[in-house]
C-alpha cells in the first residue's frame, strides 16, 4: 500500500502544480489585458477614403436595417442644384419628383436655401447605407456625402459582419471616444 | 499682427493634409447671403463603456451565485432560474456580445498583433469563467453561459450518446478552437463570432445560413443535450481541461455514495461515471500492449497532422482577404479571367503595384504554412491523447460526475436518495464535499 500512497502523492503534486500553472497563466492573461487595453472599448468605423461604395454595408449588417448610414458634411457640400448624389444621371427635371431621385429609399431631403443653392439632408430612419448617393457625390461632386457606422444603432459585434465582407478593407477598429472618421476633420493622435 | 502669422500658418498646414485626402472640391461651398448656417454633422456617441463594466460585474455576480447554488444550496431549480436569467440578460438583453467564447479571439489577437488594444471587458470575460472553473468546475457552462442555456432549455428527451462517439465528436471542438486561434492570430477573421449559431436568435436577425445552423443545433438539442457545448464549443475545451484540476466540484451525493445506481441515467450529457475496480482478468495485458502501441503511435500522429496542416496552407490562407485579392488580381493580370471584382477594383484604386500585393500574400501564406503545421500537429496530439486515454483506467469507488464533462447543471442531485434524506432532515452539506 505504500506504493499506492506514493502514487497518490505524485498525482496530487502534479495536479496542484498544474493548478498553479493555470492560475499563473490566467494571471498573465489578465496582466496582458490590463497592460494593453485603452480603458475604452473599440468600435467599428469606415475609413471614407478607402470606401468604394460597393453596397455590402446595406446587405451584410446583422441588423435588419443596416447601422451604416450616409452622413452629410455640410461644410464640404457644394449645395448644387444639379446634385449627382440626389438625382439620377440625366434627370428629366431638377426637382424632388420620385422618378429623378437616386436614393432607393427616398432618404435624402432636398430643401431650397437661396438661389441657386439647395440643402441635402439624410433621413437616417430611411437610409439603408447602400452608398448610391455617395458614389454619385464622389464622382461629380465634392464628396461631402460618405458612409459611416452610426453608433446609436451599431451592435458593435466582436467581428463586424460587414467588415468581413468589405472588399476594400475600409473597416477599422477605432477607440470608442473618437468613434467617427469624418471627412475633413483631423483626428486627435 | 505678426504674432498671429505663425498661428494662421500652422492652421493652414494642419488643414492641408485633410483637404488633400478629400480629392478635389469641384464646387466650393457657397457663401450664403441669407445668413444660412451649416448644420453640424451629428455623431451619436458609442455605447457607454460603463454598460460594459456593468456586464463584467453581472458576470462576476452570476458566477459567485452559481458557485453558491452548485456547492452550497445544491438546488437544480435555483440553478435553472439563474441560467434562464443569464440567458435573458447576456443573450436577449445584451444581444449575446461579448461572450467568453468569442473573447478567445480577442486575447489571441492581443498576443499576435501589437497594434490591437483589447477591451478590458473582453479580457475579464475570458479570464473570469476560467478562474471560477479552477475552483468549482464548469459553473459558467451550467448556470451562466447564454449559449448553453438556450440549448439546456430546449432539451426535452435526452438520448444517450455512446462514450466512444462522444469522445470522437469532441474532436470537432478541438478543431474549432485551433482554427479560431489560427485565424484570429494570422487570418484577420473571428470565425467563432462569424459562425456563432445562437446570436441570431438573441438579436432576432442575422445571416440566414448561420440561423439555419443554429436552428438545426436546437432541433438536435431536443434529443441530444447541449450539442454545441459538447461537440463544438472552443471555450468548452479550455474549461474541460481546467475543470480537471478544480479544487471543488459537483458531487452527486451530499455525503456518501451507497451505490444504489439511481443516478446512473440522470445525466443527459453522459457525464456520470460508474465505479470501477481493477482491470478484468486477462484484459490488463492487452490494454498494456495497446497503451504502448498508442504511445509509439502518438508522435506519428503529430507528424502526420503537422504535414497535413502544412499542405493545406494555400487553402487556409484564402481566409485572409489580402490573399484572396492577390489571387484574383493575379488571375486578372494574366488574363485567365474576364472582368474585375469589387476587391480588385478597390485594390487598383489604392495605386499600389500588383507585385507588392503578391509579396504580401506570399508572406501571409508563409505564416499559414507554420500555423497550419502547428494546428495539424495539435490535432494529431489531441487524437493521440484520446487514444491513449482509452487504455487508461481510473479507479473509482463511487458514482461520480466526470470532472471534465460535467456542466454543473445540478440535475443529478435530486436522484440521490441521500440527498432526499438531507432535504427531509434539513441537514447542511458536510464540509469537504
Amino acid at each position: 500500500m505504500t506504493d499506492n500512497g506514493k502514487n497518490v502523492n505524485r498525482r496530487r503534486f502534479l495536479r496542484e502544480g498544474l493548478w498553479g500553472a493555470c492560475l499563473g497563466g490566467l494571471g498573465a492573461a489578465a496582466g496582458l489585458t490590463g497592460a494593453r487595453n485603452n480603458r475604452d472599448n473599440m468600435v467599428w468605423q469606415i475609413d471614407p477614403n478607402l470606401c468604394i461604395q460597393c453596397g455590402n454595408c446595406a446587405t451584410y449588417c446583422v441588423l435588419e436595417l443596416s447601422a451604416v448610414k450616409c452622413v452629410q458634411m455640410y461644410a464640404l457640400c457644394g449645395y448644387c442644384d444639379l446634385c449627382t448624389g440626389y438625382l439620377v444621371p440625366e434627370p428629366t427635371a431638377l426637382d424632388t419628383s420620385a422618378e429623378n431621385a437616386l436614393c432607393p429609399t427616398g432618404a435624402i431631403k432636398r430643401t431650397f436655401v437661396e438661389d441657386p443653392y439647395y440643402e441635402y439632408t439624410i433621413d437616417e430612419t430611411l437610409c439603408n447605407g447602400c452608398g448610391k448617393c455617395v458614389k454619385g457625390c464622389a464622382a461629380f461632386g465634392n464628396g461631402s456625402l460618405f458612409l459611416q457606422v452610426r453608433h446609436d444603432r451599431c451592435k458593435n459585434c466582436n467581428e463586424c459582419a460587414i467588415a468581413a465582407a468589405c472588399p476594400s478593407g475600409a473597416y477599422k477598429r477605432v477607440p470608442a471616444d473618437q468613434p467617427y472618421l469624418l471627412k475633413g476633420v483631423e483626428r486627435k493622435a | 499682427m505678426t504674432r498671429w502669422t505663425p498661428i494662421t500658418a500652422s492652421i493652414i498646414v494642419l488643414l492641408m493634409p485633410s483637404l488633400s485626402t478629400l480629392g478635389e472640391i469641384r464646387f466650393p461651398p457657397p457663401e450664403f447671403e441669407s445668413g444660412y448656417q451649416f448644420p453640424p454633422t451629428t455623431t451619436p456617441a458609442a455605447q457607454s463603456v460603463i454598460r460594459e463594466y456593468i456586464d463584467a460585474a453581472v458576470l462576476l455576480a452570476a458566477l459567485l451565485l452559481a458557485t453558491y447554488l452548485i456547492l452550497g444550496r445544491r438546488s437544480r431549480r435555483a440553478i435553472y432560474v439563474l441560467m434562464i436569467s443569464a440567458l435573458l440578460y447576456f443573450g436577449f438583453w445584451r444581444d449575446g456580445c461579448i461572450c467568453p467564447i468569442g473573447a478567445i479571439q480577442n486575447v489571441t489577437l492581443t498576443i499576435f498583433d501589437s497594434s490591437y488594444a483589447i477591451p478590458l471587458v473582453a479580457g475579464a470575460f475570458f479570464v473570469l469563467p476560467l478562474v471560477f472553473t479552477l475552483f468549482v468546475g464548469r459553473a459558467f457552462c451550467g448556470a451562466v453561459c447564454p449559449l448553453g442555456a438556450i440549448q439546456d432549455a430546449v432539451l426535452i428527451h435526452p438520448v444517450a450518446v455512446p462514450r466512444w462517439l462522444e469522445s470522437g465528436l469532441r474532436l470537432g471542438a478541438y478543431t474549432y478552437l485551433g482554427a479560431a486561434v489560427l485565424f484570429a492570430a494570422i487570418g484577420n477573421s473571428f470565425i467563432i463570432c462569424r459562425y456563432d449559431p445562437f446570436v441570431g436568435f438573441f438579436r432576432l436577425s442575422g445571416n440566414w445560413n448561420v440561423l439555419i445552423i443554429g436552428a438545426s443545433l436546437l432541433l438536435i438539442g431536443l434529443f441530444i443535450g447541449r450539442p454545441y457545448c459538447r461537440f463544438l464549443c472552443p471555450y468548452g475545451v479550455l474549461l474541460r481541461q481546467t475543470s480537471r484540476l478544480s479544487k471543488w466540484r459537483v458531487t452527486i451525493t451530499p455525503d456518501e455514495c451507497i451505490k444504489c445506481r439511481l443516478c446512473e441515467g440522470a445525466c443527459p450529457f453522459g457525464a456520470i461515471r460508474e465505479p470501477t475496480g481493477d482491470w478484468p482478468h486477462g484484459e490488463y495485458k492487452v490494454a498494456k500492449r495497446r497503451l504502448a502501441l498508442f504511445l509509439l503511435f502518438l508522435p506519428v500522429l503529430v507528424v502526420a497532422g503537422a504535414w497535413g496542416g502544412h499542405s493545406l496552407k494555400e487553402r487556409l490562407a484564402r481566409v485572409h482577404p489580402r490573399v484572396r485579392t492577390a489571387e484574383r488580381v493575379y488571375l486578372e493580370e494574366t488574363g485567365k479571367v474576364e472582368g474585375t471584382t469589387n476587391a480588385s477594383n478597390a485594390f487598383r484604386a489604392t495605386g499600389r503595384t500588383s507585385e507588392s500585393l503578391y509579396q504580401e500574400a506570399t508572406i501571409i501564406r508563409g505564416r499559414f504554412a507554420i500555423g497550419g503545421a502547428l494546428l495539424g500537429g495539435f490535432l494529431g496530439l489531441v487524437t493521440g491523447g484520446k487514444l491513449v486515454a482509452l487504455c487508461v483506467r481510473r479507479r473509482r469507488t463511487d458514482y461520480e460526475a466526470d470532472r471534465a464533462s460535467c456542466f454543473a447543471c445540478g440535475r443529478c442531485y435530486q436522484y440521490c436518495p441521500k440527498e432526499r434524506e438531507r432535504w427531509k432532515k434539513g441537514k447542511e452539506v458536510p464540509a469537504g464535499r
